[in-house]
């Protein structure tokens, strides 16, 4: 339950009921607030930003055609992203390309990629410390969040996401960056939560390790 | 020296998410609990985890171009 403020942004609820009412200021308000997140996970999936705009824009004429239809049983917010995954997914194919679903990759058949290169790490037959830190991370500082969201690093991590396979960014973009909860992901990607854990966690890995050498190298 | 039901730091790296999400068993989860108050590099790494998820969840959305918003409404105003 939302706690509401003086200023609280209306609830997606209210939003839908006045769009449904033909109200053209609830139709901009859901734009704006989702209009940044559509794109971003469109992006995943698109070979161009141009092609990723026009399936946004796409999933919005699918809002208007089925909104009579749809009932509060899921979230709108699920409902809206589930457009965009179909339509970005018949693009694909009517394109002819195979567009790497992580509902069709099942995280357990890629080879594994271990969260830290295994030579950070002592040997198996080490006397006294096997499989500790041979080379151990440094610390970010105590109160990193003045480098951490500097626009450099903020780009080198934009960069690091873009870099991802597709299924892991996926995941790591909902969970994280739009910050989804682990049962939203796994509903709009149609994986099941081991999977998605798999995937969310090869992912922040290979992010950490971006940052930490853009840190080590300072 | 560490023995065999002790994680290794090996080990440890691989199962932060599960960790994170709370989908560790409590036996795995008290062991993780353990290597932590002995080992401060894994304290680190634990740290860093938890810093790359709040980086990502600063990452801005970018702006409407004023055009898409425009064929938008162009296309409810056709709709309503």
């Amino acid at each position: 339950m939302t706690t509401h403020t003086k200023h609280a942004e209306p609830e997606d609820a209210e939003l839908i009921d006045a769009l449904k009412q033909r109200d053209e200021a609830a139709f901009v308000r859901l734009v704006q607030r989702y209009q940044g997140p559509l794109l971003r996970l469109a992006l995943v999936y698109a070979r161009s930003r141009a092609v990723a705009e026009e399936v946004v824009q796409e999933t919005w004429l699918g809002v208007l055609e089925g909104i009579e239809r749809f009932e509060h049983r899921s979230s709108f917010k699920t409902w809206l992203f589930r457009i965009l995954v179909n339509r970005a997914r018949t693009r694909g194919e009517r394109e002819g390309r195979t567009i790497p679903f992580s509902a069709l990759g099942d995280a357990a058949l890629d080879p594994a990629e271990p969260a830290v290169a295994p030579e950070r790490f002592l040997g198996p037959t080490h006397p006294q410390w096997p499989l500790h830190w041979a080379v151990p991370p440094k610390s970010w500082g105590a109160s990193p969040e003045e480098q951490l969201l500097t626009r450099e690093t903020l780009e080198l991590v934009e960069h690091a996401i873009a870099a991802l396979p597709p299924a892991w960014r996926e995941v790591i973009t909902l969970r994280d960056v739009e910050g989804w909860t682990a049962d939203e992901v796994c509903n709009v990607l149609g994986i099941s939560e081991t999977n998605q854990r798999v995937l969310l966690h090869r992912a922040r890995s290979r992010v950490r390790g971006a940052l930490e050498r853009h840190f080590d190298a300072d | 020296m560490p023995n065999a039901e002790q994680l290794t730091c090996k080990e440890l790296v691989e199962l932060v998410t599960d960790y994170l999400e709370g989908a560790l068993p409590l036996p795995d989860r008290t062991r993780f609990d353990e290597h932590l108050t002995t080992c401060p590099y894994c304290r680190i790494y634990l740290d860093q985890m938890r810093q790359t998820i709040r980086t990502l969840g600063h990452l801005p959305d970018e702006a409407i171009p004023p055009k898409a918003l425009e064929a938008l409404l162009a296309h409810f105003r056709g709709w309503r």
